[in-house]
């Protein structure tokens, strides 16, 4: 059975554009989210996560200028300017040729090009077919040379962590012997008015687990992560494996969860069982955790139904909120830079026990060898995602 | 990379027993014509349908056409088997593919926050603005609890289907998935849904029809409804 | 006349919750709407009526506070829009 190792990797959230400054800001208790006025993304104020636009913006004219300096800005949407600087990132810093038919990009999102859905406003450079994902990813793939077609997942919020699922399943199979696992979604009214919709935003940054939660903020984000059959192109000096995953349906309802946690804990329970690891050998879990009432219930009560209740736990989304397609991805590359650095965060936003089943949440950076890690991800339609990280 | 030789070959020989198609107001069941429709709109044919095969199921009308078309094929293929007996509800997977993901939704929800005025979006629409909600509404109705995923490609993608299905077989992640094509926008609506089984799983019955081995030609052939 | 208002509503509620082949005869004002032996509607429904509150008879509710008590029936949605809606 051949080793999956997992490489460099890249994070853009309003916390920064690299898995590196995310870690600074983190260990510094940044926070990325703020209440933005009423506007464009909403009418009446409301907390969210944003990428720094005229950072974007700088970032990617200079990797244009390296790679493509024929091509125009305008041809290119804020959704493709921060994949392409993402995936760029990560192959500067890895061994790996983007071009090789061993390679293959899965694309995790849940609306690429969330801004070109209503056509109106529309840059006259980019043609209305790039709405679809399926073009969007065509336009990735070909910006890269890449001799695959990219491969698209849109399976709600666990889409970036079901891309490292299916990443390394690929090339377990043996049809590919990199995978480089990139996801991201930005924020337009479309996803702000929808959330809305559901009662489901809190009017300040979100807390997760936290007794006086009150719902979820949403971010903006990007992420890439490497995988690959070859530890000596990954790029990072450690040797760390995806060792199991897996998904499973509540098979309950279509946007709230099985509250007992049983669907989600089976999904915890296999990714264990496929990695031969018990509920000690857990060292830390980085969980979904969005700061809503029934969705972090649940989570939690997956955990203890797990055995995993004593593991020290945390949420990334305190920090940068739910970044949807990406957050599986990102909160990935940051639980591999704890396991690297032996270096746990604080789970921010998190002040009392809130939920019944009681876990144990960060309240404080703390130093910890961490040999294997559990990374959980849960979405609207039942899915649940779970993939344990080891230290080789 | 189809005609490289394969480093990992499947031991195990796995089987499409079943397989259902929508398309242009017919509905087949293993390559045989079972309904015929001369409405017109998608709307309208997947209520007949819901009439025609007695479907009791109220939650069908609040969903969108996409999980209409996904809800109605997966009804259909597995009416009168035995898979959802046979096999564990954890061990069932659901891989599916679509082209616009959810696209007629998607506007129809940015349509209802157009006007600041009368600023009204609404849940349930905003559900079913991502594809999975499909697979969703099947795993409801059947309780399919394995596992499950929706991958987006401009066409019907066999090679993905058969490199991962086979995958998640392979690795025991699964003992039996449906899987294929579920494509809706507006008027245009596509299904292909099959039903995987594992060859030593199934129970030889005299005069069962052969069961065509699941590999990216065959697939590809009882899409197109060519022969095999 | 409240009864005027619980008429007026079984028609919003069966067209908004997409309640096919139900009339507004069938609907029982006093019956639950949610749960076991209700009508079983579900959390979604309840954030559709939050929006028909609104859209329709101006009232804003946050559904997790108050829906429980206020969507408990017909009856109890029309004694909510009397109490609260502005002449």
């Amino acid at each position: 059975m051949l080793d999956v190792f997992v490489g460099a990797s890249n994070t853009i959230t309003s916390m920064g554009f690299s898995t590196a400054e995310h870690v600074e800001r983190i260990k510094a208790n940044q926070i990325g989210i703020r209440i933005y006025p009423g506007g464009n993304l909403y009418p009446t104020p409301v907390p969210l996560s944003l990428i720094d636009s005229q950072g974007l913006l700088d970032l990617f004219r200079k990797c244009l200028n390296k790679t493509n300096p024929d091509l125009q800005l305008d041809s290119f949407t804020r959704s493709e300017m921060l994949h392409i600087l993402s995936i760029s990132d990560v192959l500067k810093n890895s061994g790996v040729n983007i071009t090789d038919s061993r390679t293959l990009i899965i694309l995790a999102t849940l609306k690429g090009n969330m801004d070109l859905i209503g056509g109106k406003n529309r840059p006259p450079a980019i043609e209305p077919d790039r709405v679809y994902l399926w073009k969007w990813s065509e336009f990735l793939g070909s910006f890269f040379n890449s001799s695959n077609k990219p491969v698209v997942v849109s399976n709600a919020c666990v889409s970036g962590l079901l891309a490292i699922i299916i990443g390394s399943r690929l090339i377990k199979a043996g049809k590919y012997d990199h995978v480089i696992a990139a996801g991201g979604d930005i924020l337009t009214e479309f996803a702000v008015s929808g959330f809305q919709s559901f009662q489901s935003l809190s009017p300040n940054p979100c807390k997760p687990f936290d007794a006086a939660r009150d719902g979820l903020s949403l971010g903006e984000g990007c992420g890439s992560i490497l995988l690959s059959r070859h530890h000596s192109l990954c790029g990072i000096p450690e040797k760390i494996v995806v060792a199991g995953g897996s998904c499973t349906n509540d098979a309950h309802h279509i946007s709230g969860p099985l509250r007992s946690g049983e669907s989600f804990c089976v999904a915890i329970r296999r990714a264990l069982e496929e990695a031969s690891l018990d509920p000690p050998d857990i060292d830390y879990i980085s969980a979904h955790g969005t700061g809503t009432d029934y969705y972090d219930e649940t989570e939690a009560k997956a955990l203890s139904l797990a055995g995993l209740e004593r593991v020290p736990v945390n949420s990334f989304k305190g920090y940068f909120g739910h970044t949807l397609g990406a957050a599986g991805i990102i909160e990935s590359a940051l639980a591999i830079a704890s396991m690297r650095n032996n270096k746990l965060f604080k789970s921010a936003g998190f002040e009392n026990p809130g939920t019944s089943q009681p876990i144990n949440i960060l309240t404080d950076h703390a130093v910890k060898e961490v040999n294997h890690c559990l990374k959980t991800a849960s979405g609207f339609g039942g899915c649940n995602t779970a993939v344990v990280f080891r230290k080789i | 990379m189809r005609t490289q030789a394969d480093p990992f070959p499947s031991k195990m020989e796995l089987l499409i027993t079943r397989y259902v198609k929508l398309q242009d107001g017919r509905v087949w069941l293993n390559g045989i014509v079972e309904y015929v429709s001369e409405l017109g709109s998608a709307n309208e044919l997947f209520r007949s349908v819901y009439r025609h095969y007695r479907t009791d199921y109220p939650k069908f009308f609040k969903m969108d056409n996409l999980c209409k078309l996904a809800f109605l094929s997966a009804e259909i293929l597995l009416r009168g088997t035995d898979v959802l007996q046979k096999y564990p509800a954890e061990q069932i997977g659901i891989i599916l593919e679509n082209a616009s993901s959810s696209l007629e939704y998607d506007q129809k929800h940015l349509e209802s926050v157009r006007d600041r005025d009368k600023y009204f979006p609404s849940p349930s629409v905003f559900v079913y603005t991502i594809p999975n909600i499909m697979v969703a509404e099947i795993a409801i109705r059947h309780q399919m609890k394995g596992e499950n995923a929706v991958f987006i490609s401009e066409q019907f993608d066999p090679e993905l289907i058969d490199h991962y299905v086979s995958e998640l077989f392979r690795n025991q992640r699964v003992s039996c998935c449906l899987s294929g094509w579920v494509e809706c926008y507006r008027d245009h609506y596509q299904s292909f849904l099959f039903i995987i089984e594992e060859k030593d799983k199934i129970k030889r019955c005299k005069g069962v029809q052969e069961y065509v081995t699941l590999n990216i030609l065959n697939v590809e052939r009882l899409f197109k409804g060519k022969p095999i | 006349m409240i009864e005027d208002l619980i008429n007026k509503l079984k028609g919003e509620i069966i067209r908004e919750l997409e309640m096919e082949n139900m009339t507004p005869e069938e609907l029982d004002p006093e019956a639950p709407l949610f749960g076991e032996g209700g009508l079983g509607l579900d959390s979604i429904d309840v954030l559709e009526l939050v929006v028909l509150l609104e859209q329709n008879y101006g009232l804003k509710i946050q559904a997790s506070k108050e829906g429980r008590e206020i969507f408990y029936s017909i009856r109890t949605i029309a004694e909510y829009i009397r109490a609260h809606q502005k002449e």
